[in-house]
């Protein structure tokens, strides 16, 4: 189960933030996915590891681009950032992170700044940012009904027991 | 009227579908962690083994035992489930599935950032992650948004010592990185019918950089004469005057030879601007610039030359490998210094065979120049096949005009 709504601390990164720089390459190859959380942002900010845990991530633009890499949103998911704020996505990534049950959210908030305190809700599709409430497009129902069961994985389990 | 992308896909753009995929394909990295995503489901089978493709190209053939351990276990499962599979040496996954497995009409669906390649074929090719690839693998389908689509009006001809490969960085820093996220590319206009297919490859392999969903061709007379060597038939695309929600204008012979420079993808410089920046290493290849037609651009130059700088050439594909040794070209590159790779991805992920040390800068005719991409540390500059080659003789920026 993912937990739809939710509410912690901002962390900010920049625009155009590839998903190399989430994972680096030379850490992909293997089962154990812990091991990314360890390494996530290692080429961006070797700090930022340490503070995902019950964060808010919040990116520019086009958050995510380049590689298919599922484990840069599974690294994000493992460090415990409980959702990703930009005002775009790029396409692969947006999906990955349905699949791994990590929640996103369409929203510009320009202007958030490290440790402000975000309060989101995926379903009604709002977010909350010192007093000032921002309205985005909530997601599909279905990437609504894979995020809520916990990713892709559990989503089939479910489908299969019906 | 309708875009091709609405065409193949049924719907109009903005709507959600359940689609049955006509061919799925990963590759070892991706692959690997479908796998893991798949047993996690209880590996309940998977549904249409004819369309599922495991080609190895990333890390090919293994760099350590870890990955030789994980890419066995793929192996397994490759061929008890009765799946194609590709193994090392065999190409890049886009190469591979563009000789004789995709034809123009069909859905397709890679693990992989940059199967937007096989739109060249006419087809709807698209990339996602390892678990929706995992999905397919289970029941046949996924879900698509049916893309808007932006079109790209190609006029004129190129001029001497122009390649697709500038077209392709000249559009990409027209859009701009995220300039077409969740659209597809159109490449239409009165220049298309000359566009051969190795360059509708490169133009194709390119619009993820610019965010795109993909970039499509209609299928032609150049699309069936490529895909009658591997007996696929090819029917036929017609243009319908469709609805873009953006226009992009490229007149081919305003295009010049340009370089992406470090570390952004759409900013270029036109290569007379940097030219002498020192160099490291020069890198041909990959699934934007790897086929034998690039090979063969490269060799023309350094044919009775010698590069001054370490330059490392990787064939797409087997059959691309093969062309060049049966032609001559492969003997030409090796005699001028450079290091030929097998057949995969070579250094561009930045995994094995040809990364970067600290400090050090690079010329590659790859698709991406992220920071840290193919080393830590390292300056990464995109080009086309002739500006490396020309780059490689001096061990510096080389306008290849000037080589010629």
């Amino acid at each position: 189960m993912t937990a739809l709504k939710g509410s912690g601390p901002a962390v900010c990164i920049g625009e155009d933030i590839d998903t190399d720089l989430v994972i680096a390459g030379r850490y992909l190859r293997t089962k154990d996915w812990s091991f990314w959380a360890q390494h996530v942002f290692e080429d961006l900010d070797p700090s930022l590891a340490g503070r995902l845990k019950g964060a808010v991530l919040v990116a520019g633009k086009n958050m995510g681009c380049g590689s298919s890499r599922e484990q840069a949103a599974r690294a994000l998911h493992e460090a415990g950032v409980l959702a990703v704020i930009a005002p775009s996505f790029a396409r692969i990534f947006f999906r990955n992170c349905i699949n791994v049950g990590l929640p996103l959210l369409e929203c510009d908030l320009t202007g958030c700044t490290d440790g402000m305190i975000i309060t989101f809700d995926c379903t009604e599709g709002w977010v909350e940012v010192d007093g000032t409430r921002y309205l985005f497009r909530p997601l599909s129902p279905r990437m609504q009904e894979i995020l809520s069961t916990g990713g892709l994985i559990e989503y089939w389990k479910r489908r299969k027991e019906r | 009227m309708v875009t091709l992308s609405e065409k193949i896909l049924g719907a109009p753009a903005g709507t959600y579908i359940d689609r049955r995929i006509d061919r799925a394909f990963c590759h070892d990295g991706t692959g690997i962690q479908a796998k893991i995503i798949y047993d996690a489901m209880g590996a309940p089978g998977i549904a249409n083994p004819d369309s599922v493709y495991i080609i190895y190209d990333h890390i090919a053939p293994a760099n350590n035992s870890q990955t030789a351990e994980l890419q066995a276990e793929l192996r397994t499962l490759a061929r008890e489930c009765g799946v194609h599979f590709w193994d090392i040496g065999s190409g890049i996954c886009h190469q591979v599935m563009a000789e004789g497995q995709v034809a123009p009409g069909e859905v397709v669906i890679g693990a992989d950032s940059h199967s937007c390649t096989l739109g060249a074929l006419g087809a709807f090719a698209t990339g996602v992650g390892a678990s929706d690839m995992a999905g397919i693998w289970v029941s046949g389908e996924t879900w698509l948004r049916v893309p808007d689509s932006i079109g790209i009006h190609l006029s004129g001809s190129l001029a001497k010592g122009v390649e697709w490969k500038d077209v392709a960085l000249t559009y990409v820093a027209r859009l701009g990185m995220d300039g077409a996220t969740y659209a597809a590319l159109e490449f239409i206009g009165e220049s298309t019918p000359s566009v051969p297919m190795e360059g509708r490859l490169t133009l194709c392999n390119m619009a993820v950089e610019a965010g795109a969903k993909t970039g499509l061709f209609y299928a032609d007379k150049e699309t069936e004469r490529y895909l009658a060597e591997y007996s696929v038939p090819c029917p036929m695309q017609v243009l319908e005057n469709p609805d873009y929600v953006q226009d992009c204008y490229l007149d081919l012979a305003d295009i010049e030879p340009v370089c992406a420079v470090p570390h952004r993808v759409d900013t270029v410089q036109p290569v007379p601007a940097l030219a002498g920046t020192h160099l490291d290493q020069v890198f041909i290849g990959t699934c934007t610039n790897g086929r034998f037609e690039d090979l063969a651009r490269a060799a023309r130059i350094l044919k009775g030359r010698r590069v001054k700088v370490r330059t490392i050439v990787v064939p797409a594909s087997e059959r691309d490998f093969l062309k060049a040794i049966l032609s001559g070209v492969a003997a030409d590159l090796v005699q001028a210094g450079c290091t030929i790779g097998p057949p995969g991805c070579g250094p561009c992920l930045g995994a094995h065979m040809g990364v970067l040390g600290e400090g050090e800068v690079a010329l590659s005719t790859a698709n991406r120049n992220f920071k840290n991409r193919m080393g830590v540390g390292a300056s990464y500059y995109l080009c086309s096949p002739s500006t490396a080659a020309a780059s490689a003789i001096y061990g510096e920026i080389t306008d290849p005009r000037e080589v010629v």
